[in-house]
């Protein structure tokens, strides 16, 4: 249980009061709370750390904790402080606030920290100054998004069940990790992509000589091998062309997407020359239409995020691309034509008109600097070498705010998937600390029921066993066993509750709820006594024998007949046999379990409290409503 | 695109200026829609009898200028409207203050303390019934006021205020008659709370079970619903509810 919950300790107690009146056995003795609580004790400050200011300061913003009356609550009497259990460290910023009228942001502290700590000061967050506004939203952007992406990944998980045969296939072509054959296939596709296009570039390699000297590229020398190595290849993309529309969830948008373009175009130039391998004219056409196979490359990009991140940032520097462009142009149109009038005059130029000069002012802004075209005349040379020292700013410019934008989803991605790393183990400890707590009671009931059994049988030396619990924790365990008894079920760890299953099941007892006495001679059970796990030397050691037979409610009596004829159940006699069989009972080495309705803590224990003798009148009150779960009980 | 909320927040750094009060005073030039959402949530800050509705709205806005703040009433007042002493208030304050630092509960934080309680079992269900009949005034919350007179009932209320409590608990739809639906869903989320790793092993028919014990016990003209008179008087009369009642008293 978290410690900042056990404030909250008393509430869930109190709220317990919706169990009691439909439990059908008494609740067992809360702990004792032996020493004044000492929370009204802390002393007020803010952890530890004192802090001074006017109270004026202080009232400056009324509507905040500090300033209202709302401080009284943490206030102290003895040592006449507030005291805050919170960060000093934010508290400071808080408390300069009131002082300044600024609000600052520590660039060290964690947002969400720094946004709990606003939040209990009462500060609107919206008040920061400008000196530390840009940094606090950003931190804020960041963490949203990182909320988003849990919610966003919880939500993926969660609609794991019930999902078509179609919908599956198309998680497994998005996802390949999703399933083994999603992952067979993405690889499969991906080794043929790359068959594909080293195919194609090999097909205009030239490999060998044919005796009419003349050099052959190997597409032609094996142009069988080729071919079949490209209907293999097209054939795979068009099963999984037609396979993805088959599973898209929306058909249109799917074929407008640019990935399903690129398929199209990527396949399209077989079909087509298929269909017009005899045609002469348009063959010509068709040669060209081969250049689109080397678009099967961009098919990669389903297989690489590096790719696609390239892809994505591309689409989103759209804007700084458009601008570098348009500077480029405008450059270029701007010393191609004094280029071109300042070479006008020489002779033998090769700025034969300013579109001619364009590719010499690309050339030379770019740095490239083939020569092919150079200036001849002075007015010439010193135009352009304005031109290549232009040309290297123009460029820079964008370029930066284009790698800064990949850089930044590239790492987002990263963090994504690091993120989702950290997960599971996240969710790791949450589950190690759940199984935690509940082992705690689990432990604590086992040391409990040892006690009492060790009060009974007289071996104070034995109590070094158990282990001291803090109030919280022992209160925390009273208001589980309160449930336990509310509904007359406990709480059992996982390996029992196995083994209990294969028990019963392996059993095949009676499936009516009352069984009848006969077939239980030995057994004395009440609807209210604990199971001990332990066989030992525990006094109940005949307990945990009748976990294997038919119990399977604890609200099924079975009053032991043979040992203790003086408990006969006839209801009248109860009251009075119950409370003598009682006291010897207890004594006594070994325990018959308590009498119908009697929690075991205050029968087992003599020194108990005054409960059993009030009890047992009001117990057998109880049999007769509570029916059919109970065994019928007859006088033995 | 990014560079667009940049601007925006640009020039929102540039109104947020020192030269006014910043928490009460009207900032220059905001749009007209940030200036009533941000002077209609100082208000409920103001006074002690703070609405936390007003703000719930302006979610949308990039500021995000809500977290509800709601500040309960004095701390004479509680004394006077609750039963627990000046220090008992302030032990109770300060941890409600701690989990909900806004001032108030919703369902959904009030679900997730309780349930820090039951590790093994799912205590929502209970966890909402319970919410439902803390929230006196059914506004979806449970300010602090509300929560201390709840508690003040049970932990120190006379036993009939206690079972009136219980019972208005269970009358699901407050109509004033507990019925066997209304029963049956208390008793199933009780049972929820255990989890699946019980001894003897939760069956299907338990809950429903314990509700006709539960029934056959309280509703003497047996019509079919409990009343008030019929639970108390039943009550009244089984010693173990009685004991259990007490249990109460030294909770805080």
């Amino acid at each position: 249980m978290a410690a900042g919950v056990a404030a909250w300790l008393p509430f869930a107690r109190a709220a317990a009061i919706g169990w009691m009146p439909v439990a059908n056995c008494p609740m067992p003795l809360a702990p004792a709370d032996k020493n004044k609580r000492q929370d009204e004790l802390i002393i007020l400050n803010v952890s530890g750390r004192r802090f001074q200011t006017w109270r004026t300061t202080l009232e400056r913003y009324p509507d905040t904790l500090l300033g209202s009356t709302e401080k009284e609550f943490f206030f102290n009497e003895d040592t006449k402080e507030y005291f805050f259990d919170r960060d000093p460290e934010v508290f400071r910023c808080v408390l300069n606030f009131y002082r300044t009228g600024k609000l600052h942001y520590p660039r060290y502290e964690c947002i969400s920290a720094y946004d709990d700590e606003l939040a209990f000061y009462g500060i609107l967050p919206e008040i920061i100054g400008d000196c530390c506004y840009e940094e606090y939203k950003d931190r804020k952007r960041e963490n949203a998004e990182r909320l988003m992406d849990d919610n966003d990944s919880e939500n993926n998980q969660e609609s794991l069940p019930s999902l078509s045969f179609r919908q599956t296939m198309w998680r497994a072509f998005e996802n390949p990790h999703t399933s083994t054959l999603a992952l067979v296939f993405y690889y499969v596709t991906g080794f043929f992509i790359a068959v594909s296009v080293i195919t194609n570039v090999v097909e205009t390699v030239p490999c060998g000589t044919v005796p009419g000297n003349k050099e052959l590229p190997c597409g032609e020398r094996y142009a069988v091998a080729f071919f079949c190595l490209d209907t293999a290849c097209v054939m795979i993309f068009t099963v999984e062309y037609l396979l993805r529309l088959f599973a898209a969830p929306s058909r249109y948008r799917f074929i407008r997407s640019v990935m399903s373009i690129i398929d199209v175009v990527a396949i399209m130039p077989y079909y087509i020359g298929l269909v017009m391998t005899n045609n002469e004219d348009v063959s010509g056409a068709f040669v060209t239409l081969r250049v689109f196979r080397v678009f099967r490359i961009f098919k990669f990009s389903r297989h690489s995020q590096g790719l696609r991140i390239l892809g994505y940032t591309l689409k989103s520097c759209a804007s700084e691309l458009g601008f570098l462009l348009f500077s480029l142009t405008m450059a270029i149109i701007i010393f191609a034509t004094v280029m071109f009038y300042a070479e006008k005059g020489s002779s033998a130029s090769k700025f034969t008109s300013i579109p001619a000069s364009f590719w010499y002012t690309i050339v030379t802004m770019t740095t490239l600097g083939y020569g092919d075209m150079v200036p001849k005349t002075i007015a010439g040379k010193i135009f352009g070498s304005i031109c290549s020292l232009s040309g290297v700013l123009v460029i820079a410019l964008p370029v930066p705010v284009i790698v800064s934008n990949f850089s930044r989803i590239y790492h987002q991605n990263q963090r994504a998937d690091k993120r989702r790393a950290q997960k599971k183990a996240r969710l790791a400890r949450i589950r190690v600390a759940k199984t935690g707590s509940s082992n705690a009671y689990l432990h604590s009931k086992r040391n409990g029921l040892l006690n009492e059994a060790l009060e009974l049988t007289g071996s104070p030396e034995d109590e070094h066993l158990t282990k001291t619990t803090s109030l919280i924790e022992s209160q925390h365990h009273h208001l589980l066993h309160c449930l336990e008894k509310t509904t007359n079920h406990e709480f059992i760890d996982e390996q029992m509750f196995e083994q209990n299953c294969m028990e019963s099941s392996m059993q095949n007892y009676p499936s009516t709820r009352s069984p009848s006495l006969s077939s239980h001679p030995g057994l004395t059970t009440s609807c209210c006594s604990r199971r001990s796990k332990k066989t030992t030397h525990l006094p109940n050691s005949n307990l945990p024998a009748t976990r294997l037979r038919s119990m399977q409610e604890l609200s099924t009596i079975h009053i032991q007949g043979s040992e203790q004829p003086s408990l006969t159940t006839s209801r009248s006699s109860l009251n009075l046999k119950a409370d003598d069989g009682l006291r010897p009972n207890c004594k006594g080495s070994q325990i018959t379990t308590a009498i119908i309705s009697i929690p075991t803590p205050p029968a087992l224990t003599p020194e108990g409290e005054s409960r059993p003798p009030p009890s047992s009148p009001g117990s057998t009150t109880n049999i007769p409503p509570i029916g059919s779960n109970i065994v019928k009980v007859s006088a033995l | 695109m990014r560079g667009q909320a940049r601007k925006e927040s640009l020039s929102d750094s540039r109104d947020l200026d020192g030269s006014y009060d910043q928490l009460t005073g009207n900032p220059p030039r905001p749009t007209k829609k940030a200036l009533k959402q941000r002077f209609l949530k100082l208000l409920p800050c103001c006074g002690p009898q703070a609405l936390p509705s007003v703000s719930e709205n302006s979610v949308e806005d990039e500021f995000e200028l809500s977290t509800v703040c709601h500040r309960p009433e004095g701390l004479d007042q509680l004394q006077e409207q609750t039963k627990f002493t000046r220090k008992e208030l302030q032990v109770l304050y300060r941890g409600f203050k701690n989990e909900c630092p806004s001032g108030i509960v919703n369902e959904e934080n009030f679900k997730q303390i309780y349930s820090q309680f039951f590790p093994q079992g799912d205590s929502s269900t209970y966890a909402t019934f319970l919410f439902n009949a803390f929230d006196t005034n059914h506004d979806g919350s449970v300010s602090f006021e509300d929560f201390v007179a709840g508690l003040s009932v049970i932990l120190r209320g006379t036993i009939d205020d206690r079972l009136n409590w219980a019972f208005n608990l269970y009358d699901l739809n407050k109509d004033g008659f507990i019925t066997k639906e209304e029963m049956l869903d208390i008793m199933k989320s009780i049972y929820d709370m255990m989890g699946k790793y019980t001894y003897p092993a939760l069956r299907e028919e338990a809950p429903r079970e314990h509700v006709e014990s539960f029934f056959q016990k309280m509703d003497r003209n047996k019509d079919g619903v409990v009343t008030i008179e019929e639970f108390i008087e039943s009550c009244q009369k089984d010693e173990n509810i009685m004991r259990s009642m007490q249990l109460f008293d030294n909770v805080i």
